[in-house]
């Protein structure tokens, strides 16, 4: 896979485990004390968008629903209102990750920015149904950031991937 | 799949809302993600630890000369307490007014806030382990702070008084008058229904009224801050200000359970719409929000 589908640099596939890990540090970066400063974006959810735009066919609506469910337990917010939010967010980025892979990095922020929007608009519909307080427009801020983040975060998820730059006459690729 | 996956997380959310069956879930959960939880905030927590280890001993000797002195200024007051609490005792007995319980409880550190944007809780480091049950009242030093919602086998989680809609029923200490105050949400409270010639004032100190037969009487909850009497609407404004330090990090206690109070009259016998029927039924709520 390349990085973007019109890029000629061939990456090596990627190792699950590595996509596990990413995962889990991103969920603590959530726990952070951080996490309540305005602005600072769901890591889970950049993270699993990015996971389930790349390798569509490894990620999907399955991790977003357990990490969901962890994030509730651990948000103590009601169970689902992550779980929903991360499902529709991860079937919205695996049914554009055939599009989106097209584009250079910055076009594609563009297009990750709606899809994350979904995060906090869900959150905020189910927190507002069931009786919840405002929590005040700094809380739709941060898919702004996350969508920034979108090229930093794709060359440093890749990094793993990318192959020596070095020519071997040895090595078929 | 979409479909598949769309459908549990709504059943979750209603089951959870409605019914709260999902506790059980819950707590398995929470042996996972608290764990990480603790492993996330030890980094913050060690650089408080560390600015508290290189405050000067300047400061700390200032703080020690404050804490003896108003020790002091307050022994007058402690040393005949025993004395008073022995005498209401006995007056109590002669009276054969039912006693007053001595408050009991165990202290607890807040760990962190929830990080939910939509309601106000924190998490306190006590749990099953050390017998917290759902419902049981948590003050500081000022005050209330809130009650115990969610229990975990080595945390719970406190809802505190100013998350929206979380009610205490309290009285006036000027007095006497009963009311329910209501969380608003951004830190503040409100007594709502009370008809706009109430005899409310501004710095009216709310303690609890004891009536829900969850908090002792006595505590102080709010003091008012504000008063609005509008002749277009049959009820005044009336906002109100923790006293307790609602929303700061610290130690905090958690109550023991109280005595069951003795049971209530059935509801068919109590005068329709009198002000303690709807204390009755704002009490009787909560136990649902918070099984």
């Amino acid at each position: 896979m390349q990085t973007t589908f019109s890029s000629s640099r061939i990456l090596l596939p990627v190792r699950p485990w590595f996509i596990a890990l990413s995962l889990v540090v991103a969920l603590l970066l959530n726990m952070l004390p951080t996490a309540w400063w305005p602005g600072v974006p769901d890591w889970l959810a950049l993270v699993l968008c990015f996971w389930c735009v790349r390798e569509f066919r490894k990620v999907g609506m399955g991790w977003a629903f357990l990490f969901g469910l962890i994030m509730d337990v651990a948000d103590a917010s009601l169970m689902g209102q992550h779980t929903l939010a991360y499902v529709l967010l991860a079937y919205g980025a695996g049914a554009l990750s055939r599009r989106v892979l097209w584009f250079p990095l910055l076009q594609q922020a563009l297009q990750i920015l709606p899809l994350l929007y979904i995060v906090p608009l869900v959150q905020f519909s189910i927190g507002m149904a069931t009786g919840g307080q405002f929590p005040g427009f700094g809380y739709f801020i941060w898919p702004l950031v996350a969508a920034l983040l979108w090229a930093p975060l794709t060359f440093m998820l890749l990094l793993p991937q990318h192959q020596p730059v070095e020519r071997d006459a040895n090595r078929p690729i | 799949m979409l479909s598949l996956y769309v459908a549990i997380s709504l059943s979750l959310l209603v089951l959870d809302t409605k019914f709260h069956y999902l506790d059980l879930i819950r707590q398995a959960l929470a042996v996972v993600t608290h764990p990480l939880q603790q492993l996330s905030h030890a980094p913050a927590r060690g650089f408080e630890q560390a600015g508290e280890y290189f405050q000067s001993v300047a400061t700390l000797q200032d703080e020690n000369q404050r804490l003896k002195h108003a020790k002091l200024e307050n022994a007058p007051m402690t040393l005949r307490l025993y004395q008073l609490e022995a005498e209401n005792a006995r007056l109590r007995r002669l009276l054969s007014v039912k006693e007053r319980q001595a408050a009991g409880g165990q202290v607890a550190q807040i760990l962190y806030t929830a990080r939910d944007p939509f309601t106000r809780r924190v998490i306190v480091d006590k749990g099953q382990q050390d017998k917290i049950s759902s419902g049981l009242p948590v003050v500081d030093d000022a005050g209330v702070v809130g009650q115990v919602t969610r229990v975990y086998p080595f945390v719970s989680e406190v809802t505190l008084i100013t998350d929206k809609d979380q009610a205490i029923p309290v009285q006036i200490v000027r007095n006497g008058l009963r009311s329910v105050v209501f969380g608003l949400g951004n830190g503040q409270l409100e007594l709502r229904f009370m008809p706009a010639n109430a005899d409310v004032q501004k710095d009216d100190l709310l303690v609890t009224s004891g009536l829900d037969g969850i908090f002792l009487p006595g505590f102080p909850v709010a003091r008012v801050l504000a008063v609005e009497r509008d002749t277009a609407y049959s009820f005044a404004r009336i906002i109100c200000v923790p006293v307790a330090g609602v929303e700061n990090f610290g130690e905090v206690m958690v109550l023991a359970a109280r005595e069951a109070p003795p049971p209530r009259p059935a509801l068919a016998e109590a005068v329709e719409g009198a002000p303690e029927e709807k204390v009755l039924k704002s009490k009787k709520k909560r136990p649902a929000r918070n099984p």
